[in-house]
């Protein structure tokens, strides 16, 4: 019995995840290594994966000061009353449930060239949608709640008294925060962070709606593997999706290590 | 510092936590908060303390009203329930913190914080993390880090809560010499009777968010002011018809008294051995437990059960015999008054009316 | 004084930009999308999704999710049992492994099991000797469904029996239970909220689902054309309106499932 549910669990893992991974690669370097590099050295590869760095960069660091931020407010704040942090915390979950293509839908229908709001801005010569700062804000979307549900926990356990003591001791907030909060919440921040860029890495459908998929222009990694796929240049594409898998792959070890450094401390 | 606090309230909700509270507190007094959990000692602690505001009221320090003052501004000193040590910090990083906000120069920060460690006993575990630490140990930390930046009013709250019953006492007797030895007014809130007795110079029993009597514990023990206090101290039974009771005749003058009547109160010893014989009564043994040091006898008259003690040194009674029962005092309470009554017969014995 | 003051109006501001952040970037666009779906009117929002493609979609997407969090309740039931119950070779590794799905980009999966199924695969091509047909057919969303969803029942499980008392167990078999009768009355019970949000979880992130289905569904309106897919569609084609009306559609039934999870993980907690 215990040898059955073994080896079934060894079949889907193979089945599911370490085949299709190997497959990946051994697609990526079906004509060598020189294919690979040549699908990764095309102008739109290099610029797609480039906008894929600048919108990791750039939505980590906001999503990461604004959901601690935001965490902290949820579960301390005495000015703000315990039903409407209740309501604001089950709000926080709504993006998990929302399509990525519908969230970037929403950013078209509030800030697309054909609104108000759109129509004023791009008259003030910001474009928001089809530009990077609606792929930005259609990312932050999706992972809005990944910080603040790593964060929230902790804060939640960790319980306010260290503060309270802090403040007695004639410390104010931004000291107490830096001193005696963040050394406590430190890796459960670095998880989020984790899960924040490996999410944004792989963010498909928000941005391909709100980016219009234009090549060296608004192109990121994922939606040139979408477009190479459709074109069916598949070699190129498996080049690309190499080069992701091989980031989330690296992130998975990342998670795992801070998983287990956030249980020492 | 010299406290005093006039008609502080705080609600949370509907909830009253704290209502129309006032009392006065002198310098250098080490004062006991004591009452059952959940009666809102803590939250007068930490109104004091400035991390809760008061809905009303006032809270005054040196005849100047601090209601305004955040807590960092206020000079108090506050050790924990569970301490909240910093637990990234070592023992050394802990005490050193209040200085470090001062912006003391190092040296400084050094010296202090050798002396504190010193005083507090810790020697040797300067560089340990709170995890490496035992309960008490951890007490002497939040003491010593609570006295660092020289506070004015140190509140401690459930000093002794998470600590062995084994050294408990020891701890106390420490805390109250360390306390005695620095000079500083102190507040602590206990649920504990025994321990505010021990440690307090005087006592404030707060009951459903009302301060039902402060004095010393001597006081509060041998006048208990309300209904609340007699119980509340010391151990106790109330008996419904006490007029029924030899001596206390004279309480069915006032109808619906009730007697509240202390172990301490009652003397026992087979028939014939109690002196003043006439203010006894017969009544019957009907229990015996052994508690360690004495005899705890559950006594019964007629339908009323009553709690004594019996040294060791005396005869064993046994359950069923009969024995004479002295009742000295008895505390009388109605829903509108409350008074101490002595056994009429034994301070007015009947011989000489004969 | 001054210095109160001005740190008073800081943290005002502060907190202030947070709550508009939040506000801005969650609350409108979704309240957005509500409106935008009505804005022609009920009878434009009713028009939208009776077109039989938007429906069929709608009913295809929900069939293929059922189906993949069923599969996901039994597979991720066995192996998070598995991978906290059983001492084996290879079980962290596994472990670790069970988040890959999470940290890969949902495109990659799809490219992946198009590489490993597709027509000129050796999968592939087996499957077609015998008439079966996987990508662009059904069984490819099936699959693609799977692979995106396949942590979310493990990760259920697993906390709920490490947190399981060996002692629970025991005491059944003190009582005479047999090994399944235990299983079944004592294990299986402890398990089921796990089980229950697991599922429900997989369920609406398969609803949601695109970046993995398009690549391998094939797309063929009213047959192989999911929700998601169907709504990219729509706004390719500046279809918007038609697009908000399906999206509306989903997101009520996704926030009703995010509902369902929230009220069974608040009655765990309260046990």
């Amino acid at each position: 019995m215990r040898r059955l549910w073994i080896g079934l669990t060894y079949a889907v893992f193979l089945l599911l995840i370490v085949i299709p991974l190997f497959k990946i690669a051994s697609g990526a370097l079906q004509d060598g290594v020189g294919g690979l590099v040549e699908a990764l050295t095309r102008p739109e590869a290099i610029h797609a994966l480039m906008m894929t760095g600048i919108i990791v960069v750039i939505v980590t660091v906001i999503n990461t000061v604004f959901g601690v931020m935001l965490s902290i407010y949820l579960v301390r704040a005495p000015w703000l009353h315990p039903r409407i942090k209740g309501l604001l915390n089950s709000i926080v979950d709504l993006p998990y449930a929302v399509s990525p293509v519908i969230g970037g839908l929403m950013i078209v229908l509030l800030v697309g060239p054909d609104t108000v709001i759109g129509a004023m801005l791009e008259g003030a010569g910001v474009k928001i949608v089809y530009a990077l700062p609606g792929m930005v804000i259609a990312t932050l979307f999706v992972t809005f709640p990944l910080m603040v549900r790593e964060v929230m926990p902790v804060l939640q356990e960790i319980g306010s008294q260290q503060e309270e003591a802090a403040t007695m001791l004639g410390s104010y907030s931004w000291y107490t925060f830096w001193k005696v909060t963040w050394p406590s919440i430190r890796w459960g921040v670095i998880y989020g962070v984790v899960l924040t860029v490996a999410r944004t890495l792989g963010e498909f459908g928000a941005v391909l709606v709100v980016s219009g998929n234009i090549m060296n222009l608004t192109q990121t990694a994922t939606t040139l593997v979408y477009q190479d796929v459709e074109n069916f240049n598949v070699l190129a594409a498996s080049g690309v999706a190499l080069v992701l898998a091989a980031f989330s792959v690296g992130l998975l070890l990342l998670m795992e290590w801070a998983k287990k450094r956030r249980e020492v401390h | 510092m010299h406290i005093e606090v006039k008609g502080l309230s705080k609600s949370f909700g509907d909830f009253q936590a704290v209502q129309d509270v006032s009392f006065g507190i002198q310098k250098g007094h080490l004062i006991g908060l004591l009452g059952p959990s959940g009666g809102g000692k803590t939250s007068i602690l930490r109104m004091l303390a400035g991390l809760e505001t008061p809905s009303s009221g006032d809270i005054i320090f040196h005849g100047q009203r601090v209601n305004d003052l955040p807590p960092q501004e206020r000079g108090i000193g506050f050790v924990f329930q569970n301490y909240a040590l910093f637990k990234h910090m070592t023992v050394f990083e802990n005490v050193a913190f209040g200085l470090k906000v001062k912006k003391l120069p190092k040296d400084g920060i050094k010296e202090r914080v050798q002396s504190l460690i010193e005083l507090t006993g810790l020697k040797g575990f300067e560089h340990r993390y709170p995890a490496q630490l035992s309960g008490g140990q951890r007490q002497r930390v939040a003491f010593a880090r609570a006295l660092a930046p020289e506070p004015q009013l140190l509140l401690l709250d459930e000093p002794f809560a998470a600590i062995d019953a084994k050294i408990r006492s020891e701890l106390r007797t420490w805390l109250k010499e360390m306390i005695e030895r620095v000079g500083i007014t102190s507040i602590f809130v206990t649920h504990d009777q025994e321990e505010a007795i021990e440690v307090a110079d005087e006592i404030m029993i707060i009951s459903k968010g009302r301060l039902e009597q402060k004095g010393t514990p001597w006081d509060i023990y041998k006048n208990p002011q309300t209904q609340f206090v007699a119980e509340f101290i010391g151990e106790s039974t109330t008996v419904a018809n006490i007029s029924s009771l030899t001596g206390f005749e004279e309480a069915a003058a006032w109808s619906g008294t009730k007697g509240l009547i202390r172990p301490e109160y009652i003397e026992i010893g087979k028939p014939g051995e109690i002196t003043l014989a006439s203010a006894a009564m017969r009544g019957l043994v009907r229990h015996i437990h052994f508690r360690g040091s004495e005899w705890m006898v559950e006594l019964e008259i007629g339908d009323i059960r009553l709690i004594t003690y019996r040294s060791l040194e005396k005869e064993v009674l046994k359950p069923g015999d009969p024995v004479d029962i002295l009742i000295h005092r008895a505390y009388l309470f109605n829903d509108s008054n409350s008074w101490i009554m002595e056994n009429k017969l034994k301070v007015d014995p009947m011989p000489v009316i004969i | 004084m001054n210095i109160r003051l001005r740190n008073s109006w800081w943290s005002f501001g502060f907190r202030s930009a947070i709550l508009l952040y939040f506000f801005l970037l969650v609350i409108l666009p979704i309240f957005g999308i509500y409106v935008q779906s009505f804005s022609l009117g009920w009878s434009a929002f009713g028009d939208s999704i009776t077109d039989p493609l938007a429906w069929k979609a709608v009913l295809l997407t929900v069939r293929i999710a059922v189906i993949t969090a069923l599969i996901n309740v039994v597979l991720g039931t066995i192996i998070g049992w598995v991978l906290v119950r059983y001492k084996f070779p290879g079980r962290r590794l596994l472990n670790s492994l069970v988040d890959l799905p999470f940290a890969l980009p949902t495109a990659v999966g799809g490219l992946m099991i198009l590489l490993l199924l597709g027509p000129n695969s050796w999968a592939g091509q087996t499957a077609a000797k015998f008439g079966l047909e996987i990508v662009f057919h059904e069984p490819a969303i099936v699959i693609a469904m799977l692979f995106v969803t396949f942590p979310f029942v493990i990760r259920g499980v697993q906390p709920l029996l490490e947190e399981m008392e060996a002692s629970e167990e025991e005491a059944a078999y003190t009582m005479g239970a047999s090994r399944s009768r235990t299983f079944f009355q004592v294990i299986l019970p402890t398990m089921l909220p796990g089980i229950i949000s697991g599922g429900m979880l997989a369920f609406s992130r398969a609803l949601a689902e695109f970046g993995a289905v398009v690549l391998v569904a094939g797309n063929i309106p009213g047959r192989t054309l999911v929700a998601s897919v169907y709504i990219f569609g729509q706004i390719e084609s500046d279809e918007t309106q038609a697009a908000a009306a399906v999206s509306v559609l989903l997101l009520t039934l996704s926030f009703l499932i995010l509902w369902g999870i929230n009220i069974v993980q608040g009655r765990r907690k309260r046990t």
